[in-house]
Order: structure tokens, then C-alpha cells, then sequence
């Protein structure tokens, strides 16, 4: 698999933006797209005299994510001020957390891009909260500083979720980022839209190269700006790239050389180096006076340990051993999301074969979402009815052509499914006419009869046309095996 | 009648019993603050009168309803300029924030407001209260009103100064190392300085969050009780206000000294700076609390040579972190930029945008800010915090612990308040770390985070104000209040009116 000439060693610091109603310090809102500047107050304006208040809805939210990445959760944490000066950061500071983050030490398991039916382990440094700053837009012409500042964001609150440089290939950081994505999602923590700006990656990438019997590590560049899963993947491939020609250029090392920023540019599927918002990046932490710290306390930490449902990983797992699906079909269903797995589950529920449900959902259903855009939830046909339909399959009431005609009936209709097959004209034809269809047919050709004694299996194909012919609602299977009986015993 | 002699106290009942109208004592105040600012320049900004009087006649007209008010309802107040006060621009005595109005009042304020206190103007201090004689004010210095060339201290001298002349009955600053107290000492009033967290800081402009307390100025020591009452308690918009019930203040006022343990630092008695006239003041406190049937002990509070610099690494740091908002990109102070002043950013290596800011700071900021800007940047710097900040935090600690200790053994302590009467105008302001040894009594209230308040204690042979200043345990307001109260009733001070005509 890995053929090149150097191991790749990457790290991400991804940044998720918390679904909180309001602000980390204020109560302003923190809802996506507003006119600029009117989701702000004295406090995110950062006006004299304005003081923080904690929104303690943002440490629920870090706590529930801290304990689904298998992290410690900090006794006591606090808040320490971030110095810099920009202008879409209003106080001059940004309320971060320092050397007591929330959450410390924890891992993730995610699927191996390389081998789908294993997982790898990424472990964890840490997750802090902060806010977020604003957005600004610069039009510097001709030694004129024309800056637009949209105050909106700042003060949202952020979950940095910050991992050891454990993943050892682009495929596998993307992978990485996927997981963590669907596991947020599950927990209801955040929205994840990367278009929004509700998770941004940043990606600490270098090589370790083998000469001699020892390990040279090339100097470690943080890329920035990857907007997207496949940004993420061909920026650190580039990179890679990038830094085995340059260390073959000028041989330099992690020693030589401090770490580096390099922002992704799209279009040109390269990185280049950025210039530095700080010169030195001295950010003079200190505790923020203006806050107390905090203590989390056992009934903080059960009140989120009873929310956190099931994840990712065990959904698939459970899909896989309770359920007997395979790998790959647990994982599409998983990866759909939490309501794709909840209506799974309520189709077999109801009483249908787990490989029939997971089949139908992955094809008919997830086909049908998809051609009319609509989410799980919209979708018109319940668990509950869709389980029925295929327990009336299962039983032979209705073969599996017929089930998609009833299948396309009740995406239109509110309906049982015998006022689905009423409707449609399906009748369930019971044996005794069966038979005496059967009958008919072998006295009617009795040249087919004897090609088929003869062992010609072929030959009954034709009988079961003309079995539909005087009964549209005979069950091609069953018509063939009763023939077949019927046959041997002459 | 004179007025501006009664405590507050007393005028609130009489203006409760309509024996006097609210509009009649703003009137009355007022005036003299036309009067006498021109030559004491204590105000920064004066509602004009038919403001005043508008707010004095809504306070008559519930009182003629029968309305039961506040005990301080209809008493005219002046505001230190750090507390945000709509209506009017508040502006920190800095030309930073000259045309600053902000859209909300800070909660001591708006509390002054509920209880029906009438708001004659915002007063003179050091900029963003930096500073100890308001010398450092951006837009004048205030006089002290027992000798027009002398400082009135700081850095919320305007707020003294407007009690000490009889221009208000009372006033509210913020203490941070001093800045209530060394007023008041140097004016001849009272001041006290609370529990940090006791009182709001929401609204207050901040210079050392960790350090900054509001507190009142008043010739009544039952007075500083009635403003403390209606301003202290939890406030859902700080965060570091502490949400524990506040007492009644004025009901202990009366109770007898009789077994107090009152403890005399000898590190402060014996400081080779100390004004022997204020250490003979302290003495006299001593013998007076003895008569009352008090106890007199020595403690030691032995890291107290280390608490100005302490305090002088804190401040500092927090405030170039507080300050950093003045960069003049959403409001404040902005430079005009020059073609110049432009064409510099291509040689400094700062694109306009952060020229702009460098030049506005520059500008709009005085020399002792920007000083303590870089003071506290310096000392917050990797490779620096360790040895500075750090290390200060953990010596904030050892003396709060000397407090805690002394405290074992004593109910209050006694000491100077600050080491000499009032300065010079121009004597120090040359010599900040002058300056800032003249701290070193009371910055450990503020490290400590524990209550104190200086009373006056006579006058020097040459008319100036002395004063003591007393200190309890955290939360223990009432008992301060109380012996305060017997130690003026007792004649160790008998409030006075600095004669101006
Ligand atoms: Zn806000």
C-alpha cells in the first residue's frame, strides 16, 4: 500500500462550532446568515464596562462530546485570555482556555480507509472551549486600509478538538474528519457544515524519512484553510509532496527550521506560504480575571453520559452482530446519520428480515430521498409501513416486483398494504387454485411436460407466462415449485 | 440651613418628611457646584439643571403620593468617570473615550438610580484610574480643596474633592489600589473600600479586574453604610460578584467597642516613610478605641514589603489586557491618519490598518497608561511571566495569607491610610515609582480582596488632613462600618466643609 519513500505523519486541530442557541459570554444569537452586525451586544462589542457570563449550555455541549471521545473530563477548568490585536477580535483578547482545557486525553476509532472491516485509533491531545472572533474583509488599495467587520460570529462558542500526530495518510486524516464529523452530528453537539464555517480544520503535517537506519523529520507545516473533506485529503497529499522534493533540495530538517504556515489554495491544489499574523506569536495567556473557574461536578457529567446515545461505532457494530449485516452495509446505513439507523431500526422492528430491510433502505429508499432531496424524517413512507410491506414479502404474500409497485403506491398514498394491493388490483390467490392452475397447464401441454421429465428445467419457464396469462396474480415461484412437485410425482 | 454639613442619612428623612423638597437640596447642591468647580475642577461632565431638576421633581412628586422610598431617595450623587452612566459621556479622564456614551448604566449606578438618588455629574480621576492625585486626568487636574495647590489624591480625587467641598453629600468611586481611600484621606472624608466582589463591577471600566472594587465617599460613616446597602449584592452580569446575602448595614452601627481585639501592623507603624504627624493620628485612634473598651494588639504582616511591587506586576498586566479594546477600529480615540503618518506604515513593516491603531494609541492615551501598558506586557511576555506575573500571583497569595493569619488573632486593624497628607500638584508626577511607594498601605486591601476604609483624623499643623485607615476580614463590612461609626462619634473627626469663599 504505502510505496513511498517517507512516512507520512499528520495531526488536525479541527475546530467545531457548538449548536448553542446563543453566545459563549452573552446572550446574543448565534443563527448563520444574519445582516452584518446586528447579532451583537456591549459584551461581544467588547464595550468598556461590559463584563462575560458563561453560557452553560456550551460546557454541556463540550462535556457530551469530551465523553464520546473517550476523554477526561477536567475536574476543574478555567479561562484564560488569548492577547492579539485584529480587528474582528473587538477586546483585543480572545476567552480561551490554556493549561486546564476542559477535555484532556481521549481517542477516536475510525473505519481504516485502507481495510473498511478494521478500525484505527487516533488519540487525542486535548479539547478546549473558546469564542470564535469575527469576520473581517480587507481592501487594502494604494496604502488605504478600507476593512469591513462583521461582528455576527464573534463570541460564538468553539469546541478545538486537537489530536496527536497519529494519522499516517491523507485517506486516513479524511477518514478521521468523517468519523468525527458523524460522531458530532450524533451527539447533537454541532451542525458540522463546513460551507458555514461550523468545522474547520487545520492540518500539522510533516515526513519522517528513513536514511541510514534512522528516522529524518522534515520541518512540520501547519496548512490552513481546508474548506472541504477533499481539501483536507489533496492538501496533505500535496504537502507531502511538496516536502519530500524540498527536503531532497536542501535537506533540511525539523532542526532547522521553525514551524511553518501554509494556507490551501483550491484551485491550484497547492499550499503556499502565508504570511504571519503574528510575528512572534507570543499570546500572553493569562487567566481571565473577569471569570471564575469551573468545577464539573458528577451530576454535570451524568446528566450528559444519560444523553449521549448510541455512537457511530456501535451502531455499526450492533447493525453487524445483532443484526447479521455486513461491514459495508452497516456502514452505509450508519453513515446516513442518526435517523437513517433509527428508521432501520424501526423497519425491523416491525418485524422484517434485517438484510430485506437494510437492502430495501439502501436501494429503494436512500434512491428516492435522494432523486426528491428530502431527509429521513420527510420521507412518507413510515418504518412501520415499510416493515409490513416487507413482511408480506417475506411470507410470499407478494413477490418482490410486486412489493416495488406497492413500494411506489405508498410513496403517493397513505395506506395499509391490503388497500395498497386492493388498489393496485394484487389479490393473494390461494393454493387450491394454485393447483388447479397447475393442472390445467400440464393436461394443456403435455410436449412441454415430457421436455421437462426429460430434465430440461428450461422447459417450465414457458408454463409460468402462461400460468400469468390466466391468473395475474399467481406467484411465479410458487406456480414453479408446485409444477415441479407435480411433475416428479407423475 | 447648611446642608451639605447633615449626613445623608439625616437629610434623606427630612426630605422623606417633605421638611425639605428633593428639588430644593439638588437645587441647593448644584449651585455650589457651579460655584466651586472653577476653582477645584472636579467634574468632568454636569447634567445641566433642568435635567436634575426634572429627576428631583419626579422623587418629590412619589413622595407627595405617599410613595415609601429608599432612605437615600432625593439625595443628590456625583459619579467617579469610570462608571458607565447613560446621558452622559463617560469618559475615564481619557481622550481615548471623550465622546464615549455607552447604552446602558453600570449596576452600582443604575441601583443609585432605582433608589431615587439624584445624579449631578461625573467627576475627575487619573486616566482609566491610573494614578494617585488626578494628575494623570487627560483633561485637567482636580485641586484639593484645603489647599488649592495640593493634589486631592487618586485616583478618584474629583469624587472626593466634590464631598470634601460640599458640592455633594456623597459620591461612589473605584478602588483598585487605593483609589477610594487615599482621597478621602488627602480630602479630609471618608471612603471605603468593600469586599472585592461584594459590589458590581458590571459597567465599571476595567483596569485590574482581579483588583477593582467600587466603593463611596461620604462626611458620614453611617452614610457610607446607606450607599453600601443600596449598591452591594449579587449581580447576574459579573461573574466574579458573589452571590451571598447582604446584611443590614446600619442597624449594627451603634454597637458598643466594648472587647473589640484591634490589631496595629508594625510593619506599616514602623514604615520609614510614614509621616510622624500620621503616626501620631494612629496612636490617638489607638488611645480613643482603647477608652471604648477596645484591645489593642501588634500583628505582622511579614510579606507586606513586597505588596507595591506585587500590586505594581498585577495591575499592570491585567490592564494591558483591559486596555487592549482602545485600538480605535470600532469606537474611541482615532488618529487622522496624515499621508505621512501613512507612508510610515511601508518603513514600520504595519499595514494602515495596524498603523492606524499604533497611532491612535499613541495619541489618545497619556504617558502613565501606556507606561503601565508596557509595564504589564512586558511582564505577561513569554520568558518573562514566570518571573513576574507568576511569581506575583504567588505572592498575592502569601499576603492574602497574612491577612487570614492576622485575622486569627484580631477583629479590625488600624493604620495609616497612606503615608503623607496631600502632595504638591507637580511634586511627584515626575517620579512615578514615587508615586507608587506612597501605595504600599493600601494595595493589600485589593490583594487581599478584603474590606477597608479610611477615616478622617485631624489636620496637620499646616491644615491638612490626616487619617487612619481600618481593615477587616472579607464580608465583615458591618463590623468596619460599626467601629468606624463609634470612632466618629467617639471625636476622632468631626466632618468638615473645606472653606472655598
Ligand atoms: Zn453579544
Amino acid at each position: 500500500m504505502n510505496q513511498t519513500p517517507y512516512r507520512l505523519v499528520v495531526g488536525l486541530e479541527v475546530h467545531v462550532q457548538l449548536s448553542t442557541e446563543t453566545k459563549l459570554f452573552c446572550g446574543c444569537s448565534t443563527t448563520f446568515g444574519a445582516p452584518p452586525n446586528t447579532q451583537v451586544c456591549p459584551v461581544c462589542l467588547g464595550l468598556p464596562g461590559s463584563l462575560p457570563v458563561l453560557n452553560e449550555k456550551a460546557v454541556q455541549l463540550a462535556i457530551r462530546t469530551g465523553l464520546a471521545l473517550n476523554c477526561k473530563i477536567a475536574e476543574v477548568t478555567k479561562w484564560d485570555r488569548k492577547n492579539y490585536f485584529y480587528p474582528d477580535l473587538p477586546k483585543g483578547y480572545q476567552i480561551s482556555q490554556f493549561d486546564q482545557p476542559i477535555c484532556g486525553e481521549g481517542y477516536l476509532d475510525f473505519p481504516d480507509p485502507d481495510a473498511p472491516e478494521t478500525t484505527q485509533r487516533v488519540r487525542l491531545i486535548r479539547a478546549h472551549l473558546e469564542e470564535d472572533a469575527g469576520k473581517s474583509m480587507h481592501d487594502e488599495v494604494h496604502g488605504r486600509a478600507d476593512s469591513k467587520i462583521d461582528l455576527n460570529r464573534t463570541g460564538t462558542p468553539l469546541l478545538e478538538i486537537v489530536s496527536f500526530p497519529d494519522l499516517t495518510s491523507a485517506a486516513a486524516a479524511k477518514a478521521y474528519l468523517t468519523e468525527l464529523r458523524l460522531l458530532l452530528t450524533y451527539l447533537g453537539v454541532s451542525d458540522c457544515n463546513m460551507q458555514e464555517g461550523s468545522l474547520r480544520a487545520d492540518a500539522n503535517v510533516n515526513l519522517h524519512i528513513p536514511v541510514d537506519g534512522n528516522d529524518i523529520a522534515t520541518p512540520i507545516v501547519e496548512v490552513k484553510n481546508l474548506n472541504s473533506f477533499r481539501a483536507v485529503e489533496r492538501a496533505i497529499q500535496y504537502e507531502a509532496g511538496r516536502q519530500f522534493e524540498l527536503w531532497k533540495q536542501t535537506g533540511k530538517t525539523i532542526k532547522d527550521a521553525p514551524k511553518q504556515t501554509r494556507g490551501w489554495d483550491d484551485e491550484a491544489g497547492v499550499t503556499k506560504a502565508q504570511r504571519e499574523k503574528e510575528e512572534s506569536a507570543d499570546y500572553r495567556y493569562f487567566p481571565d480575571p473577569d471569570l471564575v473557574p469551573l468545577r464539573v461536578t458528577e451530576a454535570m457529567l451524568s446528566q450528559q453520559k444519560v444523553v449521549l446515545g448510541e455512537s457511530p461505532s456501535a451502531a455499526r457494530n450492533r447493525l453487524q452482530v445483532n443484526l447479521g449485516l455486513k461491514p459495508y452495509d452497516a456502514d452505509v446505513i450508519v453513515s446516513q446519520g442518526q435517523s437513517m439507523v433509527a428508521y432501520f431500526d424501526g423497519v425491523v422492528a416491525g418485524g422484517a428480515d434485517p438484510k430485506r430491510s437494510s437492502n430495501w433502505i439502501q436501494q429503494d429508499v436512500m434512491r428516492t430521498l435522494k432523486e426528491n432531496d428530502l431527509s429521513v424524517e420527510q420521507f412518507p413512507i413510515s418504518a412501520a409501513r415499510l416493515s409490513e410491506l416487507l413482511r408480506a414479502i417475506d411470507a410470499s404474500v407478494v413477490d418482490n416486483t410486486r412489493g416495488k409497485s406497492i413500494f411506489q403506491y405508498l410513496l403517493e398514498h397513505d395506506a395499509t398494504i391490503p388497500d395498497a394491493m386492493a388498489a393496485l388490483g394484487i389479490v393473494q390467490v390461494d393454493s387450491s387454485e394454485i393447483e388447479t392452475l397447475c393442472k390445467e397447464l400440464i393436461d394443456e401441454n403435455p410436449k412441454v411436460i415430457a421436455e421437462a421429465r426429460a430434465g430440461n428445467a428450461k422447459a417450465l419457464g414457458s408454463l409460468i407466462g402462461a400460468a400469468r396469462k390466466k391468473n395475474a396474480n399467481a406467484d411465479a415461484k410458487v406456480v414453479r415449485e408446485l409444477l415441479q412437485k407435480m411433475i416428479d410425482a407423475m | 440651613m447648611q446642608l451639605e454639613i447633615l449626613s445623608a442619612v439625616q437629610l434623606g428623612a427630612m426630605i422623606a418628611k417633605r421638611e425639605v423638597s428633593c428639588r430644593e437640596v439638588s437645587k441647593y447642591f448644584l449651585d455650589r457646584v457651579h460655584q466651586f468647580d472653577s476653582i477645584v475642577s472636579a467634574m468632568v461632565n454636569v447634567f445641566d439643571e433642568a435635567t436634575v431638576m426634572e429627576q428631583a421633581d419626579q422623587v418629590d412628586s412619589r413622595i407627595l403620593g405617599g410613595e415609601k422610598l429608599s432612605p437615600l431617595a432625593g439625595l443628590p450623587i456625583t459619579i467617579k468617570d469610570v462608571l458607565c452612566l447613560e446621558g452622559l459621556p463617560t469618559t475615564c479622564s481619557s481622550k481615548m473615550l471623550q465622546n464615549f456614551r455607552p447604552p446602558y448604566n453600570a449596576t452600582s449606578v443604575q441601583r443609585l438610580i432605582d433608589a431615587g438618588m439624584i445624579v449631578l455629574g461625573k467627576t475627575n480621576m487619573d486616566e482609566f484610574a491610573m494614578g494617585s492625585s488626578t494628575e494623570n486626568s487627560a483633561f485637567f487636574p482636580s485641586r484639593n480643596p484645603w489647599a488649592l495647590d495640593r493634589t486631592p489624591g487618586g485616583s478618584s480625587g474629583g469624587s472626593a474633592v466634590t464631598v470634601a467641598a460640599g458640592m455633594s453629600p456623597l459620591s461612589i468611586g473605584s478602588d483598585t489600589g487605593g483609589s477610594v481611600r487615599q482621597p478621602a484621606a488627602f480630602c479630609g472624608v471618608c471612603g471605603l473600600k468593600p469586599t472585592y466582589g461584594l459590589v458590581s463591577r458590571f459597567g465599571l471600566i476595567a483596569f485590574a479586574s482581579s483588583l477593582d472594587q467600587v466603593g463611596p465617599f461620604a462626611h458620614h460613616v453611617e452614610d457610607l453604610a446607606a450607599v453600601l446597602q443600596v449598591i452591594a449584592g449579587h449581580d447576574p452580569r459579573d461573574s466574579t460578584s458573589l452571590n451571598v446575602a447582604i446584611p443590614d448595614l446600619t442597624s449594627g452601627l451603634n454597637a458598643p467597642l466594648k472587647g473589640l481585639r484591634v490589631g496595629v501592623v508594625r510593619e506599616h507603624q514602623d514604615h520609614p516613610a510614614l509621616d510622624p504627624e500620621i503616626s501620631k493620628a494612629v496612636q490617638a485612634t489607638q488611645k480613643l478605641l482603647q477608652s471604648l473598651g477596645a484591645t489593642i494588639e501588634e500583628v505582622h504582616l511579614p510579606n507586606s514589603r513586597h505588596s507595591v511591587a506585587t500590586y505594581y506586576v498585577i495591575a499592570p498586566c491585567e490592564a494591558s489586557s483591559n486596555l487592549a479594546r482602545y485600538e480605535a477600529a470600532h469606537y474611541g480615540y482615532r488618529a487622522r491618519m496624515t499621508t505621512e503618518a501613512s507612508s510610515k506604515s511601508s518603513t514600520s513593516g504595519r499595514n494602515p490598518l495596524e498603523e492606524m491603531m499604533v497611532v491612535s494609541r499613541s495619541q489618545g492615551l497619556g504617558e502613565e497608561v501606556k507606561r503601565r501598558i508596557m509595564l504589564g506586557t512586558f511582564a505577561l511576555s513569554a520568558g518573562y511571566s514566570d518571573a513576574y506575573y507568576k511569581q506575583a500571583l504567588k505572592v498575592r497569595r502569601l499576603i492574602a495569607n497574612d491577612y487570614q493569619q492576622a485575622f486569627q488573632k484580631v477583629d479590625v486593624l488600624l493604620g495609616p491610610a497612606f503615608p503623607t497628607p496631600a502632595f504638591r500638584l507637580g511634586e511627584k508626577i515626575d517620579d512615578p515609582v514615587q508615586m507608587y511607594l506612597g501605595d504600599q498601605f493600601t494595595v493589600e486591601a485589593n490583594l487581599a480582596g478584603i474590606p477597608a476604609m479610611s477615616l478622617p483624623a485631624g489636620f496637620t499643623r499646616d491644615g491638612l488632613p490626616l487619617a487612619i485607615q481600618l481593615q477587616a476580614p472579607q464580608l465583615q463590612e458591618a463590623r468596619l462600618l460599626n467601629v468606624g461609626h463609634q470612632l466618629q462619634r467617639a471625636g476622632l473627626f468631626e466632618p468638615k466643609i473645606a472653606g472655598l469663599v
